[in-house]
C-alpha cells in the first residue's frame, strides 16, 4: 500500500499547487484596487476554473461512471424489446412488458425469490445487530478474563469469511438434513443459522467502538437508581446506538440479500431461492435473450436496498469513518 | 480502563451471588475494592422473559438431542447434550454476567464458522467427492444395487407408480398385456383386476392411489431405488424403472465375494480388488465408479502442485488471486482518496449531489453490478462494443488480457464508493492546525500531504486497507457473475480459466457443473487460501503496527 501512494497523489497534487500560487500571486502582484478587480475580471475564468471548475469537471466524469450501468439497466428493464442487443439504445423505447413478463412466468418464481429474500434478510440482520450489540455491550461495559483476547480473535476471525468453508458448510447441513430436515439442506433457516455463525466479528468491532463513546457516567446514574443490568442494555444503551445499529443492519441486509456462494449450495429448490441465486441461474445460461427480463428483475431487486442505504446514508458514512476508521 | 474496572466481573460475582458464593468471588476476596457501583436486580419482569427464553431453548434442545437419538448419532448427540448443559448453566447461574451476552453470538460463531473451518481441514485429507461419499459398507452396498445391466433382448415392460400407505409399489404391463404388481419388498405378483389406459397400459388397481407426474417427480429417488425381484430366485433379475413409465429387466453384472472382499463381473470375469485408494479396481486400472470415503493424507495438496492438469493453471490462478486483490486495494483506494481530495471543499456547489451520485455503485448489489456489468461487456451483443464502438468486436471478456483489466474496471466502479467515504471521514479528522503549521515552516501543499496528511491518513486507513484486501481475495461475486472465471485455459480440461481467482476455483471444483464434485480438492484449496491470508493480515498487522508507534 506504501507503493500506490505516491502514485495516488500526484493528481491531486498539482492542481493544489496552481491553487496556491494563484493565491499568492493576488496578494503580492497588484498594488492598486483597481488593479486588482481588472486583474480578477480577467483571469475570474481560469481562476474559478484552477481552484474549482477542475473539481466540477472530475466530479461530472466520475458521476458518469458510477452511474451508467444503472441507467443502463434501468432503460434496459423498462424497453420491452427483451433481449441484449435490442437494449442497447438507451430509452428508445420505455413500457412495462418485461415486468408483467417477470411475474407471469411459474417456471420463475421472481416473487417468491424477492419475498424469500426479504424474509432471510431482514431475519438474519436483525438477529446479527442484537448477537452483535449483546457482545459489543459485553466487551465495552464488563472487564473480564478473555476480554482482550476476545476481542483479538474477533478481529482475526473477521479475516477469514465463511464461503472459505462452503464445502464443509455443505456437508454439515446435508448431516444436519439426515436428522432435521428443517434446519438442513435446503432450508432458508438452516441458511440463516449459517448467515449467523458471522453474526460476532467485523460488526462487533463496529460497535464496539461505538458503545465506547457513550458515556459510562449513564450506566452509573441508571446503577445509582437501581437498574438491572438488562435495563441499561434495552433502556440506555441500545437507544443511545441507535446510528450504529442501523448501519450494522444495513450493511449485514445488504450482505446477505447479495451473497451468493453459500445461499446457491444450501437452497436448492426454486422455490426457496433468493434473488441472487434465483437471477443468477436465470440469466446464466441464456444471458442474451432474456436480458430485459433480468434487467426488471434487476431493478426491483435494488431499489429497496438501494432506496434504504440513500435514507440511512448520513449513518452510514457516520458510521463508517467513526466507528471503523477511529475505531 | 483502570484497574478497578477490570475487577468489575469479580466484584459483580460478589454481588448477586449473596446466597451461594460463586468461584470467581471467592478468588479475590480482601482487595481493596473501588466502589463501582453494580447492577440492580433484575426485574420480575426480566426474570420471567429469561425463563420462558430458556425454556423454548431447551423444548428444542430435547427435540434435537431426541431425534439425534433415534438416528442413533452418538458423537453428535455427546456434543450437542454438553452444549445444551454449558447454556444452561450460563443462564442459570448467578454472576458470569458478561458470558450471558456473549454465549448466543458465540455458539453460532463456533459451529458455522470454527468448526466449518476445522472441519475444511479434515475433509481436505480425505477424497470425499463424487463417488466418494460414503463408508465402504455403504458403498457395496450401492455397487450391488446399481452394477445391474439390462438383460439383452429383454421386453420393455409399460410401468405405473402406485402408492399404499407409505411405500411405493411398481404395476407392470408387459408386451403380451399380462400385468403385474410387486416392490423390493414384495416379488412379482400377477393381477387380474387392474383398470387400464386408452394405450393399454395397466394403472389402477383397487386398494392403491396411483401416482400422478408431479407426484412421480417429486419422489423420484425412492421410485428409482425400487428394483422388483422377478422371482424368489435372485439369478432371475429385477424389474426396474428410470422414467416411471417404462421398465426393463435387470441381471446382476458384478457379484461381491465378501470372504476375499472383491466383485467379479458375471460375464467377462473380470476381478475388482480394493485398491487402497476408497475404490475397487481391476488388474488393468480400471475403477468402479461407486467408491467410498478413505483418508489420504496430503494427496490432494500433492495432487494440486503435481498433477498437470493442474499445476499450471493453479499457478496462474494464485498469481492472478494476489495481483487481483493488490489492483483492487490500490486502485479503488487511489481513486478514493483522489475524490476524497478534491471534494474535501466546505465551499464547493453540488459537492453533496456528487456524492450521492457517487456512492450509488456502493448501493446497487454486488451481485447485479457483476450480472449488468457482462451485458455492457458482452463482446457480440453488449452496448460498448454495439453502441458505443459502432459494432466492435473486442473481447472485453474472452480474451484473457482484457477479462483481467475488465474484471478490475468493474471492481473499482463497486469499491472506489467505499474508499471515497472513508478517506473524507479520515481527511476531516485531520487537524488542520498541522497543516497551517507546515505551511508556515514553508513547505508546499505536495510535502504537506507527503509529509504529514498522508501517513496520519494510513494510521487510521491501514487497517481498512487489509481488510479490503482480505475481502477482495475472496471477491467471489464480481468475477463469478462477470466472467465465471473465464475465457477458459486452453492447456487444462478442467473448468478453470484467466480470471478465476482462488475462491472461484474451489466453488467449481466443489459444486460445478460438468466435472465431478471433488470436495477434498476443493477443501486443500481453501485451506491454502485460509494460510495465505493469515500470513498476509499477520504481516500487515504488524506493519502497521509499526506505522502507528512511529507515528504517535
Amino acid at each position: 500500500m506504501n507503493g500506490s501512494a505516491p502514485g495516488t497523489v500526484s493528481p491531486a497534487k498539482a492542481p493544489a499547487a496552481v491553487d496556491d500560487t494563484a493565491t499568492d500571486h493576488t496578494a503580492t502582484g497588484p498594488t492598486t484596487a483597481q488593479d486588482l478587480k481588472a486583474l480578477a475580471r480577467r483571469r475570474s475564468f481560469g481562476v474559478w476554473f484552477k481552484d474549482k471548475g477542475w473539481r466540477h469537471l472530475v466530479g461530472i466524469a466520475v458521476t458518469l461512471f458510477a452511474i451508467f450501468p444503472l441507467l443502463y439497466v434501468l432503460s434496459a428493464a423498462f424497453n420491452s424489446t427483451g433481449t441484449l442487443v435490442g437494449s442497447n439504445a438507451l430509452f428508445s423505447r420505455v413500457d412495462f412488458g418485461n415486468f408483467t413478463a417477470l411475474f407471469n412466468d411459474p417456471s420463475r418464481p421472481y416473487a417468491r425469490w424477492f419475498v424469500n429474500t426479504m424474509v432471510v434478510g431482514v431475519v438474519t440482520s436483525a438477529a446479527t445487530v442484537f448477537l452483535g450489540a449483546m457482545a459489543a455491550y459485553a466487551f465495552s461495559r464488563m472487564r473480564f478474563k478473555g476480554r482482550r483476547i476476545g476481542l483479538l480473535s474477533l478481529l482475526l476471525l473477521q479475516m477469514f469469511p465463511q464461503l472459505l468453508a462452503v464445502v464443509a458448510i455443505f456437508l454439515l447441513l446435508s448431516g444436519i438434513s439426515e436428522v432435521i430436515p428443517a434446519l438442513g439442506l435446503g432450508s432458508q433457516l438452516g441458511l440463516i443459522m449459517v448467515y449467523l455463525g458471522g453474526a460476532l466479528g467485523v460488526n462487533t468491532y463496529l460497535m464496539y467502538g461505538f458503545f465506547n463513546t457513550v458515556p459510562q457516567s449513564l450506566d452509573e446514574a441508571a446503577k445509582i437508581d437501581g437498574a438491572s443490568h438488562t435495563q441499561i442494555f434495552f433502556g440506555i444503551i441500545m437507544r443511545l446506538v441507535t446510528p450504529i445499529l442501523a448501519v450494522v443492519g444495513l450493511l449485514s441486509f445488504i450482505g446477505i440479500s447479495g451473497e451468493f456462494v453459500i445461499a446457491s449450495v444450501v437452497l436448492t429448490d426454486p422455490d426457496s431461492q433468493t434473488l441472487a441465486v434465483g437471477l443468477y441461474s436465470f440469466v446464466a445460461q441464456q444471458r442474451s435473450e432474456n436480458w430485459g427480463v433480468f434487467a426488471a428483475g434487476a431493478v426491483i431487486a435494488a431499489v429497496p436496498v438501494m432506496a434504504l442505504f440513500l435514507f440511512l446514508q448520513r449513518y452510514i458514512v457516520s458510521g463508517l469513518t467513526q466507528g471503523s476508521v477511529k475505531g | 480502563m483502570t484497574d478497578t474496572e477490570l475487577r468489575q466481573a469479580g466484584d459483580q460475582a460478589a454481588a448477586k451471588g449473596r446466597a451461594t458464593a460463586p468461584d470467581g468471588a471467592a478468588g479475590r476476596p480482601a482487595r481493596p475494592v473501588k466502589k463501582r457501583r453494580r447492577f440492580g436486580p433484575d426485574t420480575t419482569k426480566g426474570t420471567v422473559a429469561k425463563i420462558v427464553l430458556l425454556g423454548l431453548v431447551d423444548a428444542l434442545a430435547v427435540y434435537v438431542l431426541m431425534m439425534l437419538f433415534l438416528s442413533e448419532s452418538w458423537g453428535a448427540l455427546a456434543v450437542s447434550s454438553a452444549v445444551v448443559l454449558v447454556i444452561n448453566w450460563i443462564y442459570l447461574r448467578t454472576g458470569g454476567l458478561p458470558a450471558k451476552y456473549l454465549a448466543p453470538g458465540v455458539l453460532f460463531l463456533l459451529v458455522f464458522q470454527v468448526f466449518v473451518v476445522m472441519f475444511s481441514g479434515y475433509i481436505a485429507f480425505t477424497n470425499y467427492g463424487d463417488g466418494h461419499n460414503s463408508t465402504k459398507d455403504d458403498a457395496i452396498a450401492a455397487i450391488q444395487l446399481t452394477a445391474q445391466k439390462r438383460v439383452p433382448d429383454s421386453p420393455a415392460y409399460k410401468a405405473a407408480v402406485l402408492a399404499k400407505g407409505d411405500s411405493f409399489y411398481l404395476l407392470f404391463t408387459d408386451p403380451d398385456g399380462r400385468v403385474s404388481l410387486g416392490n423390493t419388498e414384495t416379488p412379482l405378483e400377477e393381477i387380474s383386476d387392474a383398470g387400464t389406459d386408452s394405450t393399454g397400459k395397466a394403472n389402477a388397481v383397487d386398494g392403491y392411489r396411483t401416482l400422478n407426474f408431479q407426484e412421480i417427480v417429486a419422489n423420484q429417488q425412492s421410485i428409482l431405488a425400487i428394483t422388483v425381484p422377478v422371482s424368489d430366485d435372485p439369478a432371475d433379475g429385477t424389474l426396474r424403472t428410470a422414467d416411471g413409465s417404462n421398465a426393463y429387466q435387470f441381471k446382476p453384472a458384478l457379484t461381491y465375494d465378501a470372504a476375499a472382499d472383491t466383485f467379479t463381473d458375471t460375464e467377462s470375469g473380470t476381478v475388482y480388488q480394493d485398491n487402497g485408494k476408497g475404490a475397487f479396481a481391476a488388474s488393468n486400472g480400471d475403477t468402479l465408479t461407486t467408491g467410498w470415503k478413505i483418508d489420504v493424507g496430503m494427496d490432494n495438496f500433492a495432487r494440486a502442485f503435481t498433477d498437470p492438469s493442474l499445476r499450471g493453471p493453479l499457478l496462474g490462478v494464485i498469481l492472478w488471486t494476489f495481483t487481483f486483490a493488490v489492483a483492487s486495494v490500490a486502485l479503488t483506494f487511489a481513486m478514493g482518496l483522489f475524490l476524497a481530495m478534491t471534494f474535501n471543499r466546505e465551499d464547493l456547489k453540488g459537492k453533496k449531489i456528487y456524492r450521492i451520485l457517487m456512492i450509488l455503485p456502493y448501493a446497487f448489489p454486488a451481485f447485479l453490478s457483476g450480472l449488468v456489468w457482462s451485458g455492457i461487456l458482452n463482446p457480440q451483443f453488449g452496448w460498448l462494443n454495439q453502441t458505443l464502438l459502432g459494432g466492435a468486436t473486442i473481447g472485453w471478456l474472452t480474451d484473457p488480457t482484457l477479462a483481467k483489466i475488465s474484471v478490475l474496471v468493474v471492481n473499482l466502479w463497486l469499491g472506489f464508493p467505499y474508499m471515497f467515504l472513508v478517506c473524507t471521514g479520515a481527511l476531516q479528522s485531520l487537524p488542520t492546525e498541522l497543516d497551517e503549521a507546515a505551511r508556515m515552516d514553508g513547505a508546499g501543499p505536495w510535502r504537506v500531504f507527503r509529509s504529514i496528511k498522508l501517513p496520519l491518513l494510513l494510521v487510521s486507513i491501514a487497517p481498512l486497507l487489509i481488510s479490503s484486501f482480505a475481502f477482495n481475495f475472496n471477491n467471489f461475486n464480481v468475477i463469478f457473475m462477470l466472467t465465471g472465471g473465464g475465457p477458459r485455459f486452453a492447456d487444462t480440461d478442467r473448468d478453470i480459466g484467466a480470471t478465476d481467482i482462488l475462491i472461484t476455483l474451489v466453488y467449481k471444483v466443489a459444486f460445478g457443473q460438468g466435472t465431478g464434485r471433488d470436495y477434498g480438492l476443493a477443501s486443500a484449496l481453501a485451506i491454502i487460501i485460509f494460510i495465505i491470508v493469515a500470513t498476509v493480515s499477520a504481516i500487515s498487522f504488524k506493519q502497521t503496527k509499526a506505522l502507528e508507534d512511529v507515528n504517535s
